[in-house]
């Protein structure tokens, strides 16, 4: 068996780079670290030391200004210096830019390296080369790779079912959309999975589903209102704009009657239902605006929780 | 210079022998095998005491990177991978830069690989200008410049008139055609087998229907133009039952697989290991067991490296971004003998398949240690356990899924036409 990257030799947490063979005490522990974070926002002065001195590299290989931005926000309350850096890649370019670039900034003293990167499997690379290079005081967090996993929206969201649901041990939880390109649909069915959820579905047309996807733990839909049917939580999935139009799917207009989520789909969810996100939304296209900002959306609550998740993560990561 | 080859245990499946005895060679060919040769005088021996005396290996897959890679491996390194990987024959596919679709380009490349030292060569030619699957090459004159089949390497001529006549013109003067069996749109993007490990790491599928429905258009027009089909790297049980099936309806259709599938499968790519980057890809648990059992039956003739060389820039990327291909010259006899310690197959039935099987499909007179054959044999110490390495390497490929395995099965010596052409540092 191969050993898990992502921890030492003790069983604690070195980088986090997927949510998929995490132990459930990891990620227990994350989501209960996370609570007192929440109270730093509400304060005065939204400050803690916990990394002060230690520097925070932003390493974006793909856009993207709202999962950068809450990053860095959650690095600074920690008292962290945080460096952001956006690198525009292109499909062609080389692998060894990539560590190269990494090479460069270990050389400056990093401490830990935030990364987004269109290609599935880039954070875990960056996690090994660091290893290879002696450099593996250097925490990785992923950001985001490709379809791979987007572990913090993985972790912020099943903080969130837990403040609104307590417990997850009777839940029925479904997830909606484009599940095959989506990197969060991977992260969270792992997450739901480890912490216990009885029933996690996952509903979407057959073009938007990977081959075998049964074989993560999930029980599938095509049908949108079989698969909304007594959920205590539907979340939804972006759908992004070059898969609207092709061979994927005929149109945004058929999407949106079938695999929308509007008002009359979602009372057949239990009546406490909540409803997520993991933003920007389509209105229109997932979701209805009577939908996302109507009662049982808890889509903003998300972002606030995010950015607490976030600083108990880097906190855990930092020794703390 | 005459050699005797000593106390060893001759394997030789072509001639059905499998006992202790000397092998006798004289002017580069062999003279005599248990029986000294009348007037026969050693000018030098072989003590080969606890190994296995076997024809030189035949390998249908190996790419030498020349012409247009030559910064990713040269004739010299990979000659030399070669010898010390006991293979005295090869084929190497037309996937040079530029493709061999000239005549000149193959002249030049048997030129060079025309040193004592060096494994035969074959060229596979092009079977369109530029493999670009549009116009057809000049296959004779490229026959006559050596080449033995024409094919397309990876790549496919997805232009299927275009493909009926290549099969034709080929079959017009009996070359062999050589196939893989991808189809472009189902790969698209694809960069591991479309199943359970790509759907949790994130990584595009190449569906199994990728490799059948390629592999229905070629088995039908070798039906209807009557061409000698091989088709090279199947990966799959499916591609596998169709090969059985259309010799079942009598078309003529060998086969081969890489040595990695026989071993490995998609599960293998573990933490996004681009060693496991390869095509066609690693399949499922269940399509390596079908490979392993269709190679023991025959259904697959052949077993290949499917050597190719990728230098460390090409694979440290990630998965999806990382050159797909693995060194395979040095790996092919110990993964063959792992092969058969695990199946419990007969040495002979297993060396066979690396043997005298390729040397059928290749049509050269090669894989026997037949008396009066060319004295190309391989001397290996079948206990001997080796630890592959990059510094034990010759090949300037120094990546392959196999790095930091001990595997059974060291080559002693070669001999290619009776000149020793590698003896391992003892």
């Amino acid at each position: 068996m191969i050993p898990n990257p992502q921890l030492n030799k003790n069983g604690e947490l070195q980088h986090l780079l997927t949510i998929d063979g995490l132990p459930r005490e990891i990620v227990v522990s994350i989501l209960d670290a996370a609570a007192p974070f929440t109270e730093v926002a509400e304060r005065e002065v939204k400050k803690v030391p916990l990394l002060r001195g230690k520097s925070v590299f932003n390493l974006f290989f793909e856009n993207s200004t709202r999962t950068r931005t809450t990053f860095e926000i959650a690095a600074k309350r920690l008292s962290a210096d945080v460096i952001n850096l956006n690198i525009n890649t292109s499909s062609t370019t080389k692998g060894e830019t990539l560590l190269d670039t990494v090479d460069n900034l270990a050389a400056m003293q990093a401490d830990m390296f935030i990364v987004r990167h269109a290609a599935s499997g880039a954070p875990h690379l960056i996690a090994q080369h660091l290893r290879n290079i002696g450099a593996d005081h250097i925490r990785v967090v992923n950001a985001g790779d490709g379809r791979h996993a987007h572990p913090t929206q993985g972790l912020l969201d099943m903080y969130t079912i837990r403040h609104y649901k307590k417990d997850f041990a009777n839940l029925t939880v479904a997830i909606v959309g484009d599940v095959l390109h989506s990197r969060v649909a991977r992260s969270q069915i792992h997450a739901l999975n480890v912490l216990g959820v009885p029933e996690v579905r996952v509903v979407a047309p057959k073009t938007l589903l990977p081959s075998e996807v049964e074989r993560m733990g999930v029980r599938v839909f095509n049908d949108m209102r079989e698969g909304l049917r007594g959920v205590d939580v539907v979340m939804m999935l972006r759908l992004q704009n070059e898969r609207m139009n092709g061979a994927l799917l005929p149109s945004t207009q058929e999407y949106f009657k079938y695999y929308g989520l509007t008002p009359d789909k979602l009372e057949l969810a239990k009546p406490d239902a909540i409803v997520m996100h993991p933003g920007p939304m389509n209105r229109g296209v997932e979701i209805d605006s009577a939908v996302a900002d109507g009662g049982q959306a808890v889509i903003l609550p998300q972002v606030t929780f995010g950015i607490a998740v976030r600083m108990a993560v880097m906190s855990m990561l930092a020794g703390n | 210079m005459r050699i005797q080859i000593a106390n060893g245990r001759v394997v030789d499946p072509a001639n059905g022998v499998d006992r202790p005895a000397d092998v006798y060679v004289a002017e580069g060919r062999i003279v005599g095998v248990g029986r000294l040769p009348a007037g026969f005088a050693a000018e030098g021996s072989i003590d080969a005491a606890g190994c296995v005396v076997c024809p030189g290996l035949v390998d249908l897959a190996a790419r030498l990177r020349e012409p247009g890679f030559e910064y990713r491996a040269t004739l010299e390194s990979e000659m030399a991978a070669a010898a010390a990987g006991g293979i005295t024959s090869l084929a190497c596919p037309p996937d040079t830069d530029p493709p061999l679709d000239e005549p000149g380009l193959v002249e030049m490349l048997k030129h060079r690989a025309r040193l004592r030292d060096f494994a035969h060569v074959y060229p596979v030619g092009a079977l369109t200008v530029g493999l670009g699957g549009e116009r057809l090459t000049e296959m004779a004159e490229l026959a006559e410049a050596g080449c033995v089949a024409f094919g397309q390497a990876n790549t496919v001529i997805l232009n299927t008139q275009v493909l009926l006549r290549a099969m034709q013109y080929a079959a017009t003067f009996g070359f062999p055609v050589w196939l893989s069996a991808q189809d472009p749109y189902l790969a698209a993007g694809g960069v591991a087998h479309d199943g359970e490990v790509a759907a949790r790491l994130g990584l595009t599928g190449i569906p199994v229907v990728a490799e059948t429905i390629a592999l229905a258009t070629i088995l039908h027009l070798a039906q209807e133009t009557g061409a000698r089909l091989h088709v090279a790297r199947i990966s799959s049980a499916a591609g596998l039952e169709m090969i059985r099936a259309a010799r079942a309806a009598g078309i003529a259709v060998s086969c081969d697989i890489a040595a990695h599938h026989l071993h490995l499968c998609e599960n293998d790519i573990g933490y996004f290991d681009p060693h496991a980057r390869l095509d066609p890809p690693l399949r499922s648990a269940r399509d390596r067991d079908a490979l392993r059992a269709g190679l023991a039956d025959g259904t697959v003739d052949a077993l290949c490296s499917d050597h190719t060389p990728v230098d460390d820039d090409g694979k440290q990327a990630p998965f999806g971004e990382a050159e797909a291909g693995a060194t395979g010259l040095e790996l092919l006899l110990p993964l063959t003998l792992k092969w058969a310690a695990e199946a419990r197959l007969p040495l002979a039935q297993a060396l066979a398949r690396v043997t005298s099987d390729p040397a059928r499909v290749l049509g050269i007179e090669a894989g026997t240690l037949g008396v009066g054959r060319a004295a190309d044999i391989c001397v290996f110490d079948p206990e001997a356990r080796v630890r592959i390495t990059r510094e034990r390497l010759k090949s300037q490929g120094k990546n392959t899924p196999f790095l930091g395995a001990e595997l059974a099965g060291e080559v002693r010596y070669t001999l290619i036409d009776g000149h020793l052409a590698y003896s391992s540092p003892l």
